[in-house]
């Protein structure tokens, strides 16, 4: 079970957050304006890299405020954790075979 | 003859009491300090139990968790544990146990046939029966003979706990590696929780009491240690316990029993049964120890047949003779421990088989000193002895160790320990993903690289099995540790303990599968996982059915797949799939190891939270009121909701059939407290409501109520439910009772993650507010009655709402409707509500006004073909599919999910859409999730499935039976005839329009 550092709260155990999926898919501005394609891209399709992912989390019985966390998919690691709406920190990227 | 197995002296045992316990039926004594096993073992009882599949007689094996065989239901109900291994339940006074999976008894088992039949038993049997011909030819008398322990058949009635630690060090292992790590860090003043799953400290140092750490005997060091370690404040010591879950970020888990090892009626009443402990370390040491691997040769699971390190357990830990006539068979020099204990207990030592070609080593050496006989080369091709072992046949081997010459000497024994080298208890680190490689010098698999950071492996669990290394490798992982966790050094610490080099135990002839004088699985069988009765017979038919993975082996012959997980077989199918493909081991790879290590209650799980704690219950302000008036009730989410109100003689039928009845011609009322409450507040709150929902609510007036309806980006339907302005930037949003907390996350998550310049703020105010519904012809006149609100329909239209006081209570009241009925829906705080509700009541009474349920809504609700979210939808439905067009603003440029609209899959005509069915007959009615179908059942299948009902009742308004249901194009089906085959029957029905009562919508006016 992660111990994920809610950037509000400090330290918690994986139980109390909810987990909101890769980070950074921006809404369109103007979905009208985009292919079927392109508005299939942002609504259903996401990365499953193994490896670094940027990913939201929401601490749902604590300050239930959102926030990114970037963690390694294959260790678990949780790299850094940095709030809603700043850019993200540059990681390397970690490669497995 | 009580206990005539017990040596005259020696052992972790205290011979001054004396405990009576129970064995399938009989009695028999033995000692504080006890096992089970070892308590049978000192009364001569060898054989425990009957084996999985072909009820073969079986002994106990080992000392500790790694037991395939002695598994024994313990206790009587409704406080009867199955499964549990005799080698590790503690004696306590009346203990009563029976052996498990025998009829009509241990000695004499018809099931045992089962044997002579086994070569129609192969593995992968159900599998093949699913092809071919039937497996229910066979299901029943498989399920009848195979199987283990029962579970209890009333509920338990024991308490249990749950915990939670944090440490800066947790230490899974009390023996020499696990104590100085813990005194280590423990003396740097680290928080330490050691935890050891038997009753005491010392782990194999309990066997070998003879050891020297520091100079002193091990006992008098372990001793020194638990004392040490007791007297440091920040050192918890829990013994009883066991590590059995790692998982991600040092989060792990520990059962403790903490009054099992007391007679049921001696248990302090203040404590539970047993505590799980969620331990959360900054750093763990895992000196989890090791596992003898036993060889796989043939017949080799008779009673009296252990793992040498078993036998040398029982002498020395306990006392006890396991056999009166030895015969000790090894690959390698750990062997020849047992042996030299046997020796000096006094039992009459047959000899040493030695699978190497020469005795090597210190303890083989000693051996041959001591005058034991030793036959190098050689192998136990067999054995014989029904209940018990009688004779095993040795035979010299060929240079390859693959063949075996002669027919093989018998010899006389009852007792033949066994050792094919040592596993490293590696569970729990690879649960943590730490990976293995395969140490060709110590012939096992050991922990290579660890997944989680702040982890560390040592003593036997590492492989280190030479005592004095292991207690350096500890210490200093202990040190290390607690340098980690922010605890420096003094520079005036002690050393590691020091201790010779015992345990080494190369070299080491790696034989996996020993021969026989006949090929594999002729003549007898080498069992390789005895709990499921799997032998390497059954490797080698996977391998020749063209299984080559490890994993795929495992799932079709169930090797490691029963309740020790192969602690004793994993390797061995592993070494024999090797051996057999010509394989390096390695390259055969291991299995996953997965928690739990060994079994966890559920009740240990699940700790206190049962019964009315198992998750939280919500009540109304009004529950008592419905209990009183003999409601039943629905559970929606966590809500208790009124379901209907039976009056004496109705059925649920009646009951609901006249509340519905009622409301129409008169007057109902509806607790509908639960319906979520969400108030939507700030500058911004129009225009966020404008994006949430799919039709426009910046234009609503003050004082007006409108229907929403929101979607996901996919375009599905999410919530409905109306939201009335109080103010300018001022919302009050109801949803559905289930979806309140849903849509209150949904509401935040594009607040906090996407539009966080958006001035709004969200309140849940579900709790503050009771809310009544009266419904019907007469609720306007009952409004009237008991409020100072101005009901007329200028002042008081329908979907407004007006504040004043109802009963004296300041009220919030909305006119809305989902009856199709003039409704208020009348919100007072909560703590009035059961005052409001009663006056409207007793005012109420001249108008009959009627208290219905939720079936009621629902049937007064389907009357009029309103949807219920989640029963009409699924998640896979959209607004134009529930002809709900009406309430996609057309005008928005943009809303959650509009997009998704126009995706070319949204507009096909043949989508399921919401439509009304009757049955042909009109009084039968369909049950709910009925499949359509086109044809009347003479077509052959499959038959295309056109839709499925959603929602269905008897409409006492209507007169018939109504249905809602989605069916393919089904707007284009008006009128058609489409069939509902049942279980029994064909029900033919029509396609209508989903409105069955006052289409015209005129009765909510009055």
């Amino acid at each position: 079970m992660l111990l994920i550092d809610c950037p509000h709260c400090g330290p918690r155990s994986e139980t109390e957050f909810s987990y909101g999926g890769e980070a950074h898919i921006a809404r369109p501005l103007d979905p009208a304006a985009l292919s079927d394609a392109e508005w299939a891209d942002y609504v259903f399709l996401r990365d499953n890299p193994k490896g670094l992912i940027r990913e939201r989390w929401m601490h749902a019985h604590g300050c239930r405020r959102w926030f990114n966390v970037a963690r390694d998919t294959v260790t678990y690691e949780i790299l850094t954790v940095y709030p809603m709406g700043a850019e993200p920190p540059d990681l390397p990227e970690r490669r497995y075979p | 003859m009580a206990q005539s197995f017990r040596l005259p002296e020696g052992g972790v045992i205290d011979r001054s009491k004396s405990l009576r316990f129970s064995f399938d039926g009989r009695s028999y004594e033995g000692h504080p300090g006890d096992t089970l096993a070892s308590a049978l073992l000192a009364n001569g009882v060898h054989l425990v139990g009957r084996s999985f599949k072909y009820h073969r007689p079986r002994g106990i094996f080992s000392a500790g968790a790694e037991e395939p065989n002695a598994l024994v239901q313990l206790g009587e109900d409704p406080r009867t544990d199955p499964n549990q291994r005799a080698t590790q339940v503690e004696l306590f006074d009346g203990l009563t146990a029976m052996p498990q999976h025998c009829w009509p008894s241990l000695e004499f088992d018809l099931n045992e046939t089962a044997s002579l039949a086994s070569r129609f038993l192969p593995s992968g049997f159900y599998y093949k029966t699913f092809m071919w011909p039937n497996w229910k030819l066979f299901e029943g008398p498989i399920r009848h003979a195979a199987g283990l322990g029962r579970a209890p058949r009333l509920p338990d009635p024991d308490r249990y706990d749950k915990t939670y630690a944090h440490c800066d060090l947790l230490v899974v292992g009390g023996g020499p590696a696990g104590l100085a790590a813990a005194l280590a860090a423990g003396r740097r003043g680290a928080r330490v929780l050691l935890v050891e799953q038997d009753s005491t400290l010392g782990g194999h140092l309990l066997s070998s009491p003879d050891s020297e750490i520091d100079g002193q005997p091990a006992a008098e060091w372990v001793e020194a240690a638990r004392a040490e370690l007791e007297s440091l404040p920040e050192v918890r010591v829990l013994t009883r316990s066991t590590c059995f879950a790692y998982y991600d970020h040092n989060f792990l888990g520990v059962l403790e029993k903490v009054t099992d090892h007391y007679a049921p009626y001696s248990r302090p009443q203040h404590l539970p049964r047993q505590r799980m402990w969620k331990v959360r370390a900054a750093q763990v040491v895992l000196a989890s120890g090791a596992i003898e691997r036993p060889p796989v040769f043939r017949d080799n699971d008779r009673p009296g047949i252990m793992l040498a390190s078993a036998a040398s357990a029982y002498l020395r830990r306990w006392g006890v003779k396991p056999g009166g006539r030895a015969l000790v068979l090894t690959n390698n020099d750990s062997g020849y421990r047992a042996a030299l204990d046997l020796k000096n207990a006094g039992v009459d030592l047959a000899a040493v088989i030695d699978l190497r070609l020469a005795a090597e080593g210190p303890l083989s050496a000693q051996a041959r000193d001591e005058g034991i006989p030793i036959r190098s080369g050689h192998a136990v091709t067999g054995t014989q002895g029904h209940l018990r072992l009688r004779k095993a046949f040795v035979a010299p081997m060929d240079g390859e160790g693959r063949r075996v010459f002669g027919g093989g000497e018998p010899i006389e024994c009852d007792l033949l320990a066994v050792s094919g080298g040592w596993n490293p208890t590696v569970h729990l680190f690879c649960q943590s993903k730490g990976s293995l490689e395969w140490d060709e010098q110590l012939a096992c698999f050991r922990p290579a690289r660890s997944m989680q950071r702040n982890q560390a492996v040592v003593g036997g669990a590492n492989g280190t099995f030479a005592l004095g290394e292991a207690l350096r490798e500890a210490h200093a992982a202990g040190l290390q540790a607690a340098e980690a966790a922010g605890f420096a050094g003094s520079g005036s610490e002690r050393q590691a303990p020091r201790a010779g080099g015992e345990g080494d135990f190369l070299p080491l002839r790696e034989i996996y599968l020993v021969p026989s004088i006949q090929p594999v699985g002729q003549g007898g069988k080498h069992f390789v996982d005895q709990q499921h009765d799997v032998a390497a017979s059954d490797l080698l038919l996977a391998l020749r059915e063209g299984y080559r993975s490890i994993e795929h082996v495992k799932r079709y012959t169930t090797t490691g797949m029963a309740t020790d997980q192969g602690k004793t077989s994993n390797v061995n199918a592993i070494g024999i799939v090797a051996e057999h493909l010509g394989k390096p081991v390695p390259e055969v790879g291991v299995t996953t190891f997965r928690p739990p290590y060994t079994a966890v209650t559920f009740g240990a799980f699940a700790g206190r939270d049962v019964d009315g704690l198992l998750d939280p219950e919500r009540t109304t302000p009004m529950h008592g009121w419905h209990q009183a008036q003999g409601a039943a009730f629905e559970d929606v989410g966590q809500w208790k909701r009124a379901w209907y109100y039976p009056r004496p003689g109705e059925d649920m039928h009646t009951a609901v059939a006249r509340e519905v009845k009622a409301t129409r011609d008169s007057l109902g009322i509806l607790d509908a407290t639960t319906l979520g409450k969400i108030e939507v507040r700030g500058p911004d709150a129009a225009r966020f409501l404008d994006l949430v929902y799919t039709n426009m609510f910046s234009t609503l007036k003050v004082g007006r109520c409108r229907y929403g309806l929101m979607l996901k980006e996919d375009g599905m339907v999410f919530d409905d439910g109306v939201t009335s302005r109080l103010a300018e930037d001022r919302f009050l949003m109801t949803t559905t009772t289930g979806g309140a907390a849903n849509v209150l996350d949904w509401l935040e998550e594009w607040l906090q993650t996407e539009w966080p310049e958006m001035k709004v703020y969200l309140t849940s105010v579900t709790e503050q507010w009771a809310t009544m519904t009266i419904s019907g012809p007469k609720a306007k006149a009952l409004l009237g009655e008991v409020s100072d609100l101005k009901l007329d329909s200028e002042t008081f239209p329908h979907m407004s709402f007006a504040e004043g006081r109802v009963a004296g209570v300041k009220a919030r009241v909305f006119r809305i409707s989902f009856t199709g009925e003039m409704s208020f829906e009348i919100n007072v705080p909560a703590r009035y509500g059961l005052a409001v509700w009663e006056t409207l009541i007793r005012a109420g009474a001249k108008y009959a006004i009627t208290p219905y349920g939720t079936e009621a809504m629902h049937v007064l609700r389907a009357e009029k073909g309103f949807i219920i979210v989640g029963q009409e939808t699924d998640g896979s439905v959209t607004p134009l599919d529930l002809g709900m067009n009406w309430i996609v603003s057309k005008k928005k440029p943009d809303f959650l999910g509009r997009r998704s609209l126009f995706r070319p899959d949204m507009q096909k005509p043949d989508r399921k859409q919401l439509v009304g069915i009757e049955t042909e007959d009109g009084r039968e009615v369909l049950p709910e999730g009925a499949q359509l179908v086109e044809s009347n059942g003479a077509a052959r299948p499959p038959v295309p499935m056109v839709g499925h009902v959603t929602s269905s009742y008897w409409s006492p308004n209507c007169g018939k039976a109504i249905a809602l249901a989605l069916v393919k194009g089904g707007q284009a089906r008006m009128g058609q005839r489409l069939y509902a085959p049942l279980a029994d029957r064909t029900v033919a029905c029509t396609i209508t329009e989903p409105v069955f009562f006052d289409k015209a919508g005129e009765r909510l006016h009055g």
